[in-house]
């Protein structure tokens, strides 16, 4: 298991991006270099609570919380492997 | 409500790309300015700038690219970047080094500048020998090493022709040495001072594709270390690039006097008006002005586009290739092989591979130039 999904990981967006909301895309996105992610609702929901102080169990209760569901951990942890991939989060 | 009312809303400018002067200290000859950029009219005031990028960053504009011309030759540089970083935008700094002290390098980290893009421009006339040339990569070390100073990321950018391609293995190895994470090595475009160069700068099939060779062998060998992207140039493809990601689309490009243009090179194209944003918002600019709704989308294609099973794909290609080449914007871009002009690009390839441009002096982008281009009719 990668660290990023070890549930008691706290990832952090990458330096090499930075997350921002944008109204006029009304869509939370990744800057870097001469380029842009435009994220989906839940990714955003998710890489927006990548602080580097929170665990992946912290982020997954809170979202559960956020939006009245429960059973997120495996969505959650596909998506942060993805991330982790593409260099959006650290660990 | 009129059908015209229908057609779907475009999408806002995401890239501002902000021309702030075409005064520069270089002499590229394959520069993409103008090539009468010389008789263009004053440069915008900073408080006009501070206004496009308020204007520009309220409707939706997120990417900011400072270029010219050098840019370093503004010195409200700093005060731009400032600004653009307080609005939310991320910022470029597009630039040769020249002027890059380290001074300067502190006060546009302070700004909240994200990101250079050093490009390998050359300081002497001499093309093929800028390599070998001990004042580049002077230069080029001493601005590296501000940029990593400054926590930078380390993007290249070398434009690539005739007269450098079989460098590449040097190029690229100078990029490393420099510490580059990403390398792009871009064939030169045919359009403004490289197309008056086009016969001496147009590589051959077997110069690219040895090229190509030598630059997948650097992408292994270093694999991670350095992102290498090389950009073909399109004479040498069947269909043409999908230009500026759409006309109106994605990028709003504003030249040193305030004309605003969906590319930089669209100013070139007859019978269109483009608005100036010292007269014109940036929203009305974007949404309203009939330079930028003319070629959106595809409802103004003409055969072979327009009943062409690819046209979103490549939305017919460059308006302004097909003007140059073709002499109508409204062609098909003759890069592609079902253009009926397809054939020019064909003969300017086999010209490269005659060797064409070996005797004819090179061309090089300066004010004198440009003044006598443009007194000469363009
Ligand atoms: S291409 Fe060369 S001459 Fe043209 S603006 Fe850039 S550095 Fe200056
Ligand atoms: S005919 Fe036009 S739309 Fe079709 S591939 Fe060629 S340029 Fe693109």
């Amino acid at each position: 298991m990668s660290a990023a999904t070890a549930t008691d990981a706290c990832p952090r967006v990458s330096r090499r991006f930075r997350l921002q909301w944008e109204e006029a895309q009304n869509a939370w996105v990744l800057l870097y270099p001469e380029g842009m992610v435009k994220l989906n609702q839940s990714a955003g929901e998710i890489m927006r609570r990548c602080d580097g102080s929170r665990t992946v169990s912290q982020i997954v209760a809170d979202l559960e919380q956020a939006f009245g569901a429960s059973g997120l951990a495996d969505d959650v942890a596909k998506f942060l492997e993805l991330a982790r991939a593409q260099q959006w989060i650290e660990t | 409500m009129s059908a015209a009312n229908l057609a779907p809303q475009p999408g806002p400018p995401l890239w501002l790309l902000a021309e702030l002067t075409y005064r520069c200290p270089l002499h590229c000859a394959f520069c993409y300015n103008p090539v009468d950029f010389a008789t263009s009219g004053p440069e915008l005031s900073t408080d006009d700038w501070l206004r496009v990028l308020r204007e520009a960053r309220a409707a939706g504009s997120v990417q900011c690219g400072f270029s010219g011309g050098e840019p370093l030759v503004r010195d409200d540089l700093e005060i731009l970047v400032a600004e653009a970083h307080r609005l939310g935008f991320y910022t470029n700094l597009l630039t040769s080094g020249v002027g890059l002290t380290a001074e300067r390098a502190a006060a546009l980290k302070a700004a909240g500048l994200d990101h250079i893009q050093l490009s390998f421009q050359d300081s002497t006339r001499e093309l093929n020998d800028f390599l070998s040339h001990t004042r580049t990569f002077d230069l080029k070390q001493r601005v590296a090493a501000l940029i990593k100073d400054n926590g930078w990321p380390m993007v290249m950018n070398c434009v690539i022709h005739r007269l450098n391609i079989d460098y590449i293995d040097r190029i690229i190895e100078m990029a490393v040495e420099l510490g580059a994470e990403y390398l792009e090595l871009a064939n030169s475009q045919y359009y403004s001072w490289a197309l008056l160069n086009r016969d001496q700068l147009l590589p051959t099939r077997d110069q690219l594709e040895r090229a190509e060779r030598i630059t997948n062998e650097y992408r292994e060998k270093y694999g991670d270390r350095i992102r290498i992207f090389f950009v073909v140039p399109d004479y040498h493809e069947k269909r043409p690039k999908k230009c500026m990601n759409g006309w109106g689309n994605v990028f709003l490009t504003v030249t040193p006097d305030g004309t605003a243009l969906p590319c930089h090179t669209a100013k070139m194209l007859p019978g269109l008006a483009f608005p100036n944003v010292r007269e014109m918002g940036v929203r009305d600019i974007w949404y309203e002005s009939e330079g930028f709704n003319r070629y959106r989308g595809d409802s103004w294609m003409k055969d072979p586009c327009r009943t062409c099973p690819d046209k979103e794909k490549d939305l017919g290609g460059c308006r302004c290739q097909a003007y140059m080449l073709a002499g109508d914007p409204a062609a098909a871009d003759p890069v592609c092989d079902k253009s009926p002009a397809h054939g020019l690009v064909v003969e300017a390839v086999a010209r490269a591979e005659a060797g064409a441009g070996r005797s004819a002096p090179l061309v090089f982008r300066d004010p004198a130039a440009s003044r006598r281009i443009a007194a000469e009719g363009g």
